[in-house]
């Protein structure tokens, strides 16, 4: 059995499409990643899902039950972080937990080791309240009560946007701890670069998915030559990238800018045409994709 | 080279929390500065101070020329600002947003007329000019509040997190926009959760617990550190920090 089926799923708000025809599988024990940016349809989908909010159109089960008919058995048996903290800010860390692990008819102490990892790190601060907590505690903390009744499926929606790097790695970390436990994990997030984290992923943009495979292949299917350049003048260089005649295109990315090309380049010819424009110290060579080059080839297209 | 900002010791109390510790720095004209920090590292509160909105503990700061302790209100209008969090007038169409931020800024009528026709041209935005300003695409509301916030011509722009949630090829296109600024002499104040941006800037500071903790060019820093990328130089100064937010 699958631990997520979407088939056909269609959400209109007024004349926005938010979700166009969605059709995902997600694997029982999987780390899946949702990955786009605002307003490509992740939360819908996640509402959806967590059956706060009905489609317009197609169908959804979470472990083999259906989104509209079984939401009260879904309901008590997913976890569900959206991407506000739905933590009571009056009550303190423990009384948080505590009310959780209540109306899903279960104890702290009963589902401790699923938590543990997690929980001790913000333990030390039990008798303060939610709403005195850091961004970090917070998330570790609604982290905490959406697992306490062991859910089957975790939905995870944006939990580490605006959030430094470091915390997001040690977000990341979490993760893959709890994916060894077994539980199926559906993700979202606007950063790329934390596709690489899931065994798969969707890209989603405008309320349509661009791709769905794991992070490796979806790395292959990257069609065309790409290489890093980078000059003495590097404001100046993607002007002159996007005059150069085999270029298809050319982003910024990080040091170096990234050239896509109509068709292998010979090296030699590139640098000429850029020492022609000035540019001096060029560095030039062909560069693997990444997770963002092929979601911006997937946009273009 | 003219500075636009110079601090020094600039500090921030709080009680007993040193928000921000003692920091000093200058910043050119033209120039693109990244403000990096671990959450809680007090970027906020520092962007506070130099925007005239907070008062300092003590040390010495001064924005575009202006004081920030007797100056503030100098400050606030000759400064840009832009912030993560959507600032324009939703229900306002874009020209009223024009019109009623320019008049805020204290343009002459002639002034903004002339400006938002230029404005509009500049974007692309002629068949949605006369419409209501909530109902654009994310990614050109970011670009309009960053013309915006450059409307006034002031010779430095503020942007906290100014590319945040948005899709990576209108993040690109935004920095293409500070790009242009910064060639036209426009110092550029920006901070970012995206370390292929901080790549971007002519220098960064990487604030850790209220002090800068690296302050140099992106390449300096990672030369410095021993590190291959931004994300490892970030990683390792702000690894041992003591506070979070």
């Amino acid at each position: 059995m699958k631990a997520i089926t979407i088939d056909g799923i269609s959400k209109k708000y007024g004349k926005t499409q938010a979700l166009d025809q969605i059709n995902l599988e997600v694997e029982e024990g999987a780390l899946f990643g949702l990955i786009g940016p605002d307003g490509a349809g992740k939360t819908t989908l996640f509402r959806i899902l967590t059956t706060l909010l009905l489609a317009d159109t197609g169908q959804a089960s979470v472990t083999g039950l259906d989104v509209v008919k079984d939401y009260k058995e879904i309901r008590k048996t997913i976890g569900y972080m959206p991407g506000r903290f739905s933590l009571y800010q009056d009550l303190t860390v423990e009384e948080n937990l505590n009310f959780f692990a209540t109306i899903f008819g279960t104890t702290i102490e009963e589902n401790y080791d699923l938590v543990r990892d997690i929980y001790v790190q913000i333990e030390p601060f039990k008798n303060r309240r939610a709403g005195k907590l850091s961004g970090g505690m917070k998330q570790k903390l609604a982290l905490s009560c959406a697992l306490i009744h062991k859910p089957t499926v975790l939905f995870l929606d944006e939990p580490t946007t605006g959030v430094d790097v470091v915390s997001r790695q040690e977000f990341w970390e979490m993760l893959r701890k709890l994916k060894e436990k077994g539980i199926t994990i559906l993700v979202s997030t606007p950063y790329m670069d934390e596709a690489s984290l899931c065994d798969r992923i969707a890209l989603i943009q405008k309320g349509q998915l661009l791709s769905i495979d794991s992070p490796t292949n979806i790395i292959q299917q990257f069609s065309k030559p790409l290489y890093a350049v980078k000059t003495n003048l590097l404001h100046q260089l993607l002007g002159d990238l996007r005059t150069f005649p085999l270029t298809d295109t050319v982003f910024p990315f990080g040091e170096y800018l990234h050239l896509t090309t109509k068709q292998q380049l010979e090296e030699d010819q590139l640098t000429i045409f850029l020492q022609n424009k000035g540019h001096q110290k060029i560095q030039l060579h062909p560069t693997k994709a990444t997770i963002e080059d092929c979601f911006m080839e997937l946009m273009t297209n | 080279m003219q500075t636009l900002i110079t601090t020094h010791n600039l500090t921030k109390r709080f009680g007993d929390f040193t928000a921000v510790d003692a920091i000093s720095f200058e910043v050119g004209k033209g120039e693109i500065f990244g403000f990096l920090g671990a959450n809680g590292a007090g970027k906020t509160t520092a962007m506070r101070m130099l925007t005239g909105l907070s008062h300092p503990t003590s040390g010495e700061a001064s924005v575009a020329g202006f004081d920030v302790y007797r100056q503030p209100e100098m400050i606030k209008r000759h400064i840009g600002y832009m912030s993560q969090k959507f600032s324009l007038y939703e229900d306002l169409t874009i020209l009223e947003n024009l019109r009623f931020f320019g008049g805020v800024y204290g343009l002459s009528r002639r002034q903004i007329k002339e400006k938002s026709a230029a404005l509009v041209e500049q974007l692309g935005l002629e068949e949605v000019a006369k419409k209501l300003t909530g109902s654009l695409p994310l990614g050109w509301k970011q670009k309009l509040a960053f013309s915006l916030a450059l409307f006034h011509d002031p010779q430095i722009v503020f942007l906290d997190e100014p590319t945040g949630g948005v899709d990576p090829i209108t993040r690109r296109q935004f920095w293409e926009m500070i790009y242009a600024a910064a060639d036209r002499g426009v110092t550029v104040f920006v901070t970012t959760h995206y370390m292929d941006e901080a790549e971007y800037c002519d220098r960064i500071s990487i604030m850790v617990d209220g002090k800068i903790a690296a302050l140099d060019s992106p390449a300096g820093i990672k030369t410095k550190l021993g590190v291959q990328s931004m994300n490892d130089a970030f990683y390792q100064l702000a690894r041992g920090a003591q506070r979070s937010e």
